[in-house]
């Protein structure tokens, strides 16, 4: 990586994000860098908009009014003049291949193996050949544990063993960014260890990841940043030892009396 | 009272008692009232009228082995086509497009709506509308010339399965969870990948059980195309009865091949939503017929 600037320009660069449902306001104009390397925890209420913040970056959903760079473009939209024009779904989703995404609910293929799960998008949207693709996948599977578990099928397998598995397929296609969606919360308390091992092991490689989730221990322990949001805004943006420790607004210190 | 619960007593050991199950007088009965009912029909059956060396003569006999013959043809083209439509419309009324959603409906109204034998009529005339066609590529020719009585009948049957094909397509594709797609997206899948790859190979298992309902409804609704002069396999049973008056044997026989031909289909039925089973349960899936078969003759030799 060749950084023409001294100070490198962030992979991530949210720019007053607008999103309403009808007359619900979800996002009244987010702001957020992210740099290279980096970890991001969004944590707040539910209904603050993190979740949606987090699907406009992957364009999962349209924004009304501001923009999401990803590197050097902007997700979903061509800008002309004054107006952003939404992108072709083919030129979307090739942006989309840069931006792995884990979600709650982990939405694995069930009718494939984990193998396959791992393996089908490399192969069929990135034309990686099949032998090159199933040894990636493989190693893949090995690194989040799960090598003896590809040729299982999702429903015979925990909720933990699906979500790594669910990562697995998501780091496939070799993604600048990763986005989590609550990665947690759908698991039994005794399986949500092993994901967070996972997603740290990750952190510590130097993937950037920006993360939904309520798991504060996660985020002060892993997080190089920790973004609060409420009502559709970041409320507050800094390292957790701020941010968890000393929140400087009044709604952060009451959400954290609250889950702590 | 003999009905009361028993009350406490402790003659007897715990140990020592049996439970017995209910005696069932109902069921006892029932049957041998079926079983009655049976033997009489089978005792009638064997007195009526029917020469069984008649029905054996005609079951395997040339003229109607290719109507049954027509009979299958007729009943694949039409459920190809019939699938290959319903899944394009089905398409077509999940659309966003207004225009494309509506002309889906408006489709399955006209085409469901409507008799089968009177779009298979319609089809054999459609001559009377349009008495030259033109293909822009491949030249024109005579309606008459070019819907045959058999092209007629596989376009009607086609169409009108089309229709209530689409709607079993729809349901399946709705019964996809969103987040299925939604995935598929996050990887940077086409529309076209995330349908074919993704929805409906799951949706199957949703699709296929009636599909395979209406294939087996289709092989007995060929006979309707005997109406415009397709020699189907009833239509050819009706031609020899008009002449010998065996009208009877000659039904049986007919009855003997159709259920034949959809014991066929429902083994295919089987297989086919087997295949599609994969990865739907957390257990593996149970061994089908032939699968237990030799492991009971394996097990048998094993034995011996």
């Amino acid at each position: 990586m060749c950084a023409t600037t001294s100070i490198e320009r962030a992979l991530v660069r949210a720019e007053s994000v607008h999103k309403s449902y009808g007359d619900l306001e979800v996002l009244r104009g987010v702001d957020l860098e992210v740099h290279r390397g980096e970890v991001v925890c969004l944590l707040g209420p539910s209904g603050s908009g993190k979740s949606t913040f987090l699907r406009c970056i992957n364009h999962l959903e349209q924004v009304n009014s501001g923009r999401v760079w990803v590197g050097d473009e902007v997700i979903g939209y061509r800008q002309q003049g004054n107006q952003l024009h939404e992108l072709n779904e083919r030129a979307i989703a090739r942006q989309r291949r840069r931006i792995g995404m884990v979600f709650q609910k982990f939405n694995l293929f069930p009718h494939m193996t984990a193998l396959d799960n791992v393996m089908d998008a490399p192969v069929g949207v990135k034309r990686v050949p099949r032998g090159e693709a199933r040894e990636r996948a493989m190693s893949l599977l090995t690194r989040v544990g799960l090598a003896d578990k590809a040729d299982a099928y999702p429903r015979q397998l925990s909720g933990g063993q699906q979500q790594r598995i669910a990562i697995a397929r998501a780091l496939a296609m070799e993604p600048d960014l990763m986005l989590f969606d609550e990665p947690t919360s759908a698991l039994d308390p005794e399986l949500v260890g092993e994901v967070l091992d996972v997603m740290k092991d990750l952190a510590r490689s130097g993937l950037t990841m920006i993360v939904v989730t309520h798991e504060i221990a996660f985020a002060r322990e892993v997080a190089d940043r920790v973004a609060f949001m409420d009502g559709g805004e970041v409320l507050e943006i800094g390292p957790p030892s701020e941010v968890l420790v000393t929140p400087r607004h009044p709604r952060t210190r009451s959400f954290l009396a609250r889950v702590l | 009272m003999s009905e009361a619960p028993a009350k406490r007593s402790d003659s007897v050991p715990t140990a020592d008692l049996t439970a017995v199950p209910r005696t069932h007088y109902g069921r006892w009965l029932g049957a041998l009232a079926v079983v009655a009912f049976l033997c009489w029909l089978a005792y009638s059956l064997a007195h009526a009228a029917i020469d069984w060396g008649v029905v054996r003569h005609y079951l395997t006999m040339g003229v109607l082995l290719k109507g049954l013959l027509l009979t299958l043809v007729l009943t694949v083209v039409g459920m190809v086509l019939g699938v290959a439509l319903g899944v394009v419309v089905a398409m077509m009324r999940l659309s966003r497009n207004p225009v494309t959603s509506g002309v889906g409906w408006l489709y399955v109204w006209v085409f469901r709506g409507t008799p089968v034998y009177l779009q298979l009529l319609a089809w054999f005339n459609i001559g009377l509308l349009f008495p030259y066609i033109w293909l822009p590529g491949l030249g024109g020719a005579r309606t008459v010339d070019l819907v045959t009585p058999f092209v007629a009948a596989a376009i009607g049957l086609g169409l009108n399965q089309g229709a209530y094909t689409s709607e079993v397509v729809r349901a399946g594709i709705l019964s996809i969870d969103e987040g299925q797609t939604e995935a598929a997206q996050a990887l940077g899948m086409s529309r076209l990948r995330t349908m074919r790859k993704i929805v409906l190979p799951q949706a199957m298992r949703v699709i296929l059980p009636p599909i395979g309902n209406e294939t087996i409804g289709m092989l007995k609704t060929t006979s309707l195309a005997s109406a415009i002069g397709v020699s189907e396999i009833l239509s050819e049973a009706q031609h020899i009865y008009f002449v010998n008056n065996r009208i009877m044997e000659l039904l049986i026989v007919c009855a003997i091949w159709y259920l034949a031909a959809v014991s066929v289909l429902s083994v295919v039925q089987y297989y086919l939503e087997r295949h599609f089973a994969k990865g739907s349960s957390s257990r593996s899936l149970p061994d089908t017929p032939l699968q237990r078969l030799r492991k009971v003759i394996n097990q048998k030799k094993a034995v011996s």
